[in-house]
């Protein structure tokens, strides 16, 4: 069947080559190409602008930005990495994985999985160019909060055109994901036997179609605000800039899980490879992830302690968010006891996502710190809170996305990457990364507030150490870089099982994996 | 502490500020100097002594199994999966650790949003970039604005001990006092915080939320704006002066004196010289933050004031613009702000300074017919 695919493909039939072929695709492993590489180069631009944030923080004073300037970078690297990065890199693992493991030709519209694609870039390209605008970019926070936000210029009303362009995008590959998943399964495959990576992914589809119409109108009404006379947001005007991160943040905490449970689905999947035993509890899992899905619905004003709710507000919150704790449990014990008496061997994949289970954990527990209300009152916009997200962001999601890049790179490419440039980049990867946020933590607790571009003596220390890891960590994703073009070029020939623990229907293909596969759907018993 | 810091040794040479010998490190909350800071202290350190447990149990059991079942020691998978009693397990028992949690917590929470029965009350207002306080049984008000020089900040100068932490008017407070604070904001979200009096609440304009604080100690309490307020969110501080209370009496009559002067300008005539010294003083602290000491402002955020049409054409124009400031952008309205005597000083100060050579000169009455006479009531120097 792969052979023929493969004639098929060759000889073409009037398929367009060169830039036309990646403009007019509909194939989904070249669109799950283009989302990963747009990732990758996001990756590099927001990446930058984090060591410039550093580099300014290395020593108190202003040295190479101003005040301004600062806040913009700070802003925009949030979004960046939000929208641009995260957010595409599980598209595009969603995009090639999906149909390979539920013995799918392809993606449920072809066509619409293209306009999705080619949308983002667009929408990058349009935050990109805010900083060379009149006024630079959106200096006001990713958060976008009102009134700052209502302040600002031209920048600011292109942000938001640039937001609804990524919603869109985020609401159309949803649609397909799950359409995909509910109707194209192979014959056999029930919705209790589809691999974890493949359950995740259903439900933040359905988390991002829930939430992404709230950000939309969260920014719309921005919009009208600053440009059509309303006061949304304008208590002069009878509105309620508190009101704004009421629906913000009933978007956004969703958000969090959007940006997490694919992560949580790569892992479940290496964990077992590289055990060589089946996930301890896949269907206490699947439960788990869903639980999480809806508790996140029901916690958002837990970003909002210090704006001063009644205090049953307050309790209702803290109670619900503590929740969170029993089913993120759930996952990290399953994870731990499918390690358990396995025969575990430490591949490149396999040191990521042991890597994620212990440092997503350090930042689960410091949610749990941050869940507690008078603690978090304390704790609020200080680099406590940066220390957090960026345990669950960046040794979370961007860890788990290193982790499966390692895994299914021998199936997209044909070849094994390095492993000994693979176990450099983690561990230059996983000491960098600690070196970097550890220290914020003690930051955070001594006082220092977040997106500020100067800071008091007593600071200096912490901040000093974790600029220079944020300069290991930041350069060791050259390496990345370099592991992936070495690994597209050439490399040992990989094996259509490619590890010996896979299970699924992606290793029954050859590798790499033909540009068209399941053309006609397998048998699975 | 400072060997630890030598063994790191990763920073060399950059590192050998003289400023890091005042520094250390700090590993948690700061000292406590209020019962509520105190309680938060106490319910941190016990959530952390509970997630070191369950890190240590559950880390080490990965850990061993990381060591012990590894296919290079020859290690054989098993094949167990799903065991139903241990998923209730693990499920039950952290339900009835996050129990244990919630309770003194929620104890706390109460505690907290408890403002009643108060010994004072001080409105705290969040401008961008300062705070104004009011204290509304004593009649005191001012603002407070960092006190840090530029050149400290533009790294032209030795940076002080207490740097962006210093202010120019200190809040006072009477040790052992129960103070409420009603935090509102004039312009965007600010925050206001001091750590070690465990009071954090933002301030919203248009909306009035309160918290409060009984300090323990006399001392200095430092804090700073914590929601993203613009350009000067990092440059401005807080700083309480916890005093006994003979010393917070006098500090009162002394606010009291120094205000009956300031009233007293606004009836005056100035020289020419004076307007412009007092202008640039009072241009140096509400305006050079936007429009920079030089008066270039910054391209395509912060319009320039030297050259400016606003600043050599009429008069009349000018000062509406600096009292009631620019809708839609960072330009405050100052008319709530500043004497009519500042007002007039800084109009002059900048229809004089820089290219502006108008020779034109504005004095305090001129403010007050501006204003009008609804609105005389509203110049804080009238109160």
């Amino acid at each position: 069947m792969s052979d023929a695919a493969h004639a098929h493909d060759d000889h073409g039939h009037g398929h367009p080559t060169g830039i036309m072929r990646w403009l007019t695709t509909t194939n989904h492993k070249d669109i799950g190409s283009l989302y990963l590489w747009f990732a990758l180069i996001m990756l590099f631009a927001a990446g930058s602008m984090a060591l410039l944030i550093r580099a300014e923080l290395f020593q108190p004073g202003l040295q190479l930005t101003n005040p301004d300037f600062f806040n913009q970078l700070t802003t925009m690297h949030g979004l960046i990495m939000i929208f641009g990065v995260i957010m595409p890199a599980f598209s595009g693992f969603a995009n090639w994985q999906v149909p390979l493991m539920l013995g799918a030709p392809d993606m449920a519209f072809p066509r619409m999985n293209n306009w999705a694609f080619w949308l983002l870039p667009m929408a990058g390209l349009m935050l990109m160019a805010s900083f060379f605008l009149p006024g630079g970019a959106v200096a006001g926070g990713w958060t976008m909060y009102p009134p700052l936000f209502i302040q600002g210029g031209i920048s600011y009303d292109l942000t938001i055109l640039a937001v609804h362009i990524m919603g869109l995008s985020s609401i159309m590959g949803s649609i397909n994901i799950i359409t995909t998943i509910l109707n194209m399964r192979a014959p056999g495959i029930t919705l209790m036997k589809m691999p974890l990576f493949v359950w995740t992914w259903l439900i933040t589809a359905y988390l991002l179609i829930a939430t992404m119409p709230v950000l939309a109108g969260a920014v719309t009404m921005l919009l009208t605000d600053r440009n059509f006379g309303t006061h949304f947001f304008n208590a002069a005007g009878g509105g309620d800039p508190v009101m704004f991160q009421h629906i913000f943040w009933f978007f956004a905490h969703p958000e969090v899980y959007i940006l997490i449970l694919p992560a949580f689905g790569i892992v479940s999947q290496i964990i077992p490879t590289f055990a060589r035993k089946p996930l301890f509890g896949y269907a206490s899992m699947v439960y788990a992830t869903a639980s999480i899905a809806i508790l996140s619905f029901i916690v958002w004003a837990h970003h909002m302690f210090t704006v001063g709710m009644p205090a049953a507000a307050q309790l209702f919150f803290m109670f619900s968010t503590m929740l969170i704790a029993v089913p993120t449990g759930v996952k990290v014990f399953n994870w731990v006891a499918t390690m358990w008496k396995g025969s575990m061997t430490f591949e490149t994949p396999m040191l990521f996502a042991i890597a994620f289970v212990c440092l997503f954990t350090i930042g689960g527990f410091s949610g749990l710190v941050l869940a507690i209300a008078p603690v978090d009152i304390q704790l609020h916009d200080t680099y406590y809170v940066v220390a957090h997200f960026h345990y669950v962001l960046v040794s979370g999601a961007l860890f788990a996305i290193f982790a499966g890049i390692y895994y299914w790179l021998p199936k997209w490419t044909g070849h094994m990457y390095s492993e000994t440039l693979g176990k450099w980049h983690f561990w230059l990867s996983v000491i960098g990364m600690n070196i970097v946020f550890f220290p914020m933590h003690f930051l955070g607790l001594a006082g220092m507030p977040r997106r500020i571009p100067d800071y008091a003596l007593q600071f200096t220390e912490f901040n000093q150490i974790a600029t220079v890891g944020a300069f290991i960590f930041g350069f060791s994703q050259l390496l990345f870089l370099a592991v992936i073009l070495k690994t597209i070029k050439g490399g040992v020939k990989a094996t259509d099982r490619v590890w010996e623990g896979a299970e699924g229907l992606e290793w029954t293909l050859p590798s790499p994996a033909p540009y068209h596969t399941f053309e006609t759907a397998p048998v699975v018993k | 502490m400072k060997q630890k810091w030598q063994r790191v040794g990763m920073i060399g040479a950059a590192l050998a500020f003289s400023q890091s010998a005042l520094a250390e490190y700090a590993y948690n909350l700061p000292t406590p100097a209020s019962k509520v800071a105190q309680d938060v202290f106490d319910l941190h350190n016990l959530i952390m002594l509970v997630c070191l447990g369950i890190f240590v149990v559950v880390f080490g059991a990965m850990f061993y199994s990381l060591l012990k079942h590894r296919k290079s020691v020859g290690h054989k998978a098993a094949h167990f999966h799903e065991n139903t009693t241990v998923e209730v397990i693990w499920t039950v028992i952290p339900f009835a650790i996050l129990m244990g949690m919630a309770y003194p917590a929620a104890k706390v929470v109460i505690d907290m949003k408890d403002t009643s029965n108060p010994d004072m009350t001080i409105k705290i207002t969040g401008y961008q970039w300062k705070w104004g306080y009011d204290y509304l049984n004593d009649g005191v008000s001012f603002y407070s604005t960092l006190s840090t020089p530029r050149e400290q900040i533009e790294g032209k100068a030795e940076k002080g001990e207490h740097y962006l932490l210093e202010v120019d008017e200190p809040m006072v407070v009477p040790v052992g006092k129960r103070v409420r604070l009603l935090i509102t904001a004039n312009d965007v979200l600010h925050a206001w915080w001091v750590p070690a009096l465990g009071a954090k609440q933002d301030a919203i304009p248009g909306f009035i939320r309160d918290s409060w604080f009984t300090a323990d100690r006399i001392g200095t309490y430092r804090g700073q704006c914590v929601e993203l307020c613009g350009k000067d969110h990092g440059f401005m501080p807080i700083v309480v002066e916890v005093v006994s209370e003979e010393d917070y009496a006098a500090w009162v009559a002394k606010k009291k004196g120094t205000a009956a002067v300031a009233a007293a300008d606004n009836t005056r005539t100035f020289e020419m010289s004076e307007l412009v010294t007092r202008g640039e003083q009072v241009y140096q602290a509400n305006c050079a933050a936007c429009h920079q000491a030089n008066g270039m402002g910054m391209a395509g955020v912060f319009p320039a004031i030297s050259g400016s049409p606003v600043a050599t054409g009429p008069i009349a124009a000018h000062i509406d613009v600096v009292m009631n400031g620019k809708p839609g952008t960072t330009m405050a309205a100052f008319a709530g702000q500043l004497s009519d005597a500042d007002i007039a000083a800084v109009v002059t100060y900048q229809r004089n300074a820089w290219d502006n050579k108008t020779g034109d000169q504005v004095q305090p009455a001129d403010i007050a017919a501006a204003r009008g006479g609804a609105s005389e009531a509203a110049a804080p120097a009238a109160q």
